[in-house]
């Protein structure tokens, strides 16, 4: 049997305009236009020779960091924007959730509104006003559906449009990131929706950054870097080479670090830069200084993605005085245990008080935290704060 | 669903019209004209009144300073009927160009996240338009009874085809714009200036013969509008009065206009997603 989706060699070329000095003010461009031309527009190739075949009652997931070219691939799947070479084959209709909601009026109610999307969505208005009620049951809305969508919170407009979508019935479903809206009760129903929507025969392509999810609805994967397919397979192997991957960059990056002429920072390690939640967190590195180097204060600074300080280790200690003041080099080895932060990225960061040097160095060294095995999907990271309480409970 | 569909997703793909495609999505227009219809009169208290009290007023404007104070000629016409059958049409060209010309800006989220047939977007705008035309007829009717204005049997054939060229004339001018406008944002700037200019320019408040130059009137019908206005007006002022080369002229100058319109915006639709 033929596959449902062929891509054969698809590259995407973007062209980016360097406005050089600043602003570009109107005198700059009489300028440009009288004068001679200078190149200052650049070719990125967001998608390069990207090929993959999808076999009909897949499901595949497209991982990769931003800017792997991700949502460039499925916007050219979804003939919204053309490749610039190679072609897509496709034997079955296909529909894209590129983020729900698209086309809600904050105006119309939300009888309207459903089927305002539903039709942009490609659903006969036949079908929507067959489907109407179970889109409504689905979505949760019913007592609010001759009120302007505008009075809606968002998570009843997100409800409602993952509802309207739930009920297209393309071979072929794109979904972008639409998953973990709304509460638990929601999201499970979604998921659900989700599996019947794989079992009854149909290809779904699946993008998204929560690997739990991914992982849970996904046969297969394709790791995207840089637009090129990196590993195309088991969808296991490529989420551990997606986290590994970005882990090794980290630690390449952190070999040695100078601070000032005479003072480095010598082989900082850490065990593992991908931890589980409530993990140990081993860390070891050494600062090295041509002439004894007296340090009043040493501390490691860890900080989230977004340079929020979560904490810092103070690493002062009468050892710490003594050997400073007579030795060269001082290693420092140790370990945070219970490393108990939501999943993501933080960054390790030194401040160090010395003779020689004074200050505080942010991104010394990454460290992924990945969520702890779990057997309901995890709320949305944005809700959950910086973390991960060690706990239990039972229904009673 | 059972049927099973192949096709190619290229670089190259450009189709020359569409129309296959567009027609599976025929329901597309009726919902974007209807959603756009709805939030044209929300939260208003008079509602669809608007339709027809904008063109209301500036008959009576024009009639009050042009009719009255200036004295034009009126081809034999009552002055606001006149005034009025021009502008029916008119206001279905201005408001139609304008909302299709911003049309694809405004609707710049969705395009950047669903596939459509483009095309849809400026041609449910300027339906909107035909709406409002509608409701504003309504009030044509009453006006001619009142001023017993005889109709010649003509108009069963001359209305609908004037309102057909008048969305023809609309279309081509319209998709140009929008497309442009995706590009080039100084064309939001350029369509009210447009529209106003045009206003003057076509012979909607004064008869063409009112210009002593036949050099000048020529010009003057090269707009679309006119064959529109004229066509609208013929049942009014007889057939006799009919110029078939002016008419011509300006049927000549609409479909040049749409063919270039919708070729512009059919070669330049695929890119509308990494501009907008």
């Amino acid at each position: 049997m033929k596959p449902i989706l062929e891509i054969q060699s698809v590259s995407k070329k973007y062209r980016i305009q360097h406005l050089a000095g600043g602003y570009l003010s109107l005198r700059e461009r009489m300028k440009e236009a009288f004068m001679s031309k200078q190149n200052v527009a650049e070719d990125f190739w967001a998608l390069k020779d990207v090929s993959f075949e999808v076999q009909a009652g897949e499901s595949i997931g497209i991982i990769g960091r931003n800017g792997a070219g991700k949502s460039t691939l499925l916007k050219i799947l979804s003939k919204i924007t053309p490749p610039t070479t190679g072609r897509i084959v496709s034997r079955g209709r296909i529909a894209s959730l590129l983020e729900v909601g698209t086309g809600f009026h904050p105006e119309l109610t939300g009888r309207e509104n459903i089927f305002f999307n539903g039709s942009l969505l490609g659903m006969k208005r036949i079908e929507i006003a067959a489907k109407f009620d179970e889109i409504v049951d689905f979505s949760g809305v019913e007592k609010f559906l001759d009120t302007p969508l505008k009075h809606y919170s968002s998570g009843m407009q997100l409800r409602l449009a993952f509802a309207v979508a739930a009920f297209l019935e393309p071979e072929i479903l794109i979904i972008d990131e639409v998953l973990a809206v709304g509460d638990a009760e929601f999201q499970k129903k979604c998921l659900g929706k989700m599996e019947d929507v794989s079992k009854s025969g149909r290809t779904i392509l699946f993008v998204s950054h929560n690997m739990a999810a991914v992982n849970s609805l996904c046969s297969s994967g394709i790791l995207l870097k840089d637009g090129a397919v990196q590993y195309a397979g088991e969808i296991k192997n490529a989420i551990e080479l997606h986290i590994n991957g970005d882990a090794r960059l980290f630690v390449d990056k952190a070999g040695l670090r100078k601070l000032s002429r005479d003072l480095n920072i010598e082989s900082i390690t850490i065990e593992t830069s991908t931890i589980r939640v409530f993990d140990e967190f081993r860390y070891s590195f050494c600062l090295v200084s041509k002439e004894p180097n007296p340090i009043t204060g040493l501390a490691l600074l860890v900080y989230s993605e977004l340079n929020e300080r979560i904490g810092i280790i103070d690493l002062r200690n009468n050892a710490l005085v003594s050997k400073s003041s007579s030795q060269k080099k001082i290693c420092i080895e140790g370990s945070i245990y219970d490393f108990s932060l939501i999943e993501g990225n933080y960054k390790i960061g030194l401040y160090l008080s010395s003779a020689l040097y004074q200050g505080e160095v942010h991104d010394l060294i990454m460290v992924q935290v990945t969520p702890p095995p779990s057997e309901v999907l995890p709320y949305e990271k944005q809700y959950r704060g910086l973390v991960e309480f060690k706990h239990k409970f039972s229904i009673c | 669903m059972s049927e099973s569909i192949e096709f190619t997703i290229e670089s190259s793909k450009r189709t020359l019209f569409g129309g296959k495609e567009l027609w599976r999505y025929r329901e597309l227009f009726y919902f974007f004209t209807w959603r756009d219809i709805k939030i044209k009169y929300k939260q208003t208290v008079l509602g669809f009144l608007w339709a027809v009290l904008q063109p209301l007023f500036m008959m009576v404007i024009f009639t009050l300073f042009f009719g009255r104070a200036l004295n034009i000629p009126s081809q034999d016409l009552p002055y606001p009927i006149f005034v009025f059958s021009g502008l029916l049409l008119w206001n279905m060209f201005s408001t139609g160009l304008t909302s299709s010309a911003n049309s694809m800006v405004n609707n710049s989220a969705i395009i950047k996240k669903i596939y459509f047939p483009r095309l849809i977007i400026p041609t449910s705008a300027i339906l909107v338009a035909l709406f409002d035309f509608f409701m504003a007829f309504v009030l044509f009717i009453p006006l001619l009874l009142f001023y017993k204005q005889p109709i010649s049997f003509a108009a069963w054939w001359c209305w609908p085809l004037a309102v057909f060229v008048t969305l023809m004339g609309t279309l081509g001018p319209g998709c140009l714009l929008a497309a442009l406008n995706v590009k080039y944002r100084d064309f939001r700037y350029v369509i009210p200036f447009l529209i106003q200019a045009l206003f003057f320019l076509t012979p909607v408040i004064y008869p063409v013969t009112l210009l002593k130059y036949p050099l000048l009137q020529y010009v003057l019908v090269l707009s679309p509008m006119y064959a529109a206005i004229e066509l609208f007006r013929l049942p009014l002022v007889g057939l006799a009065d009919m110029n078939t080369t002016f008419l011509f002229i300006s049927f000549g100058s609409g479909t040049f206009l749409l063919l270039i319109g919708v070729l512009y915006f059919k070669k330049t639709e695929a890119f509308f997603a990494d501009f907008a």
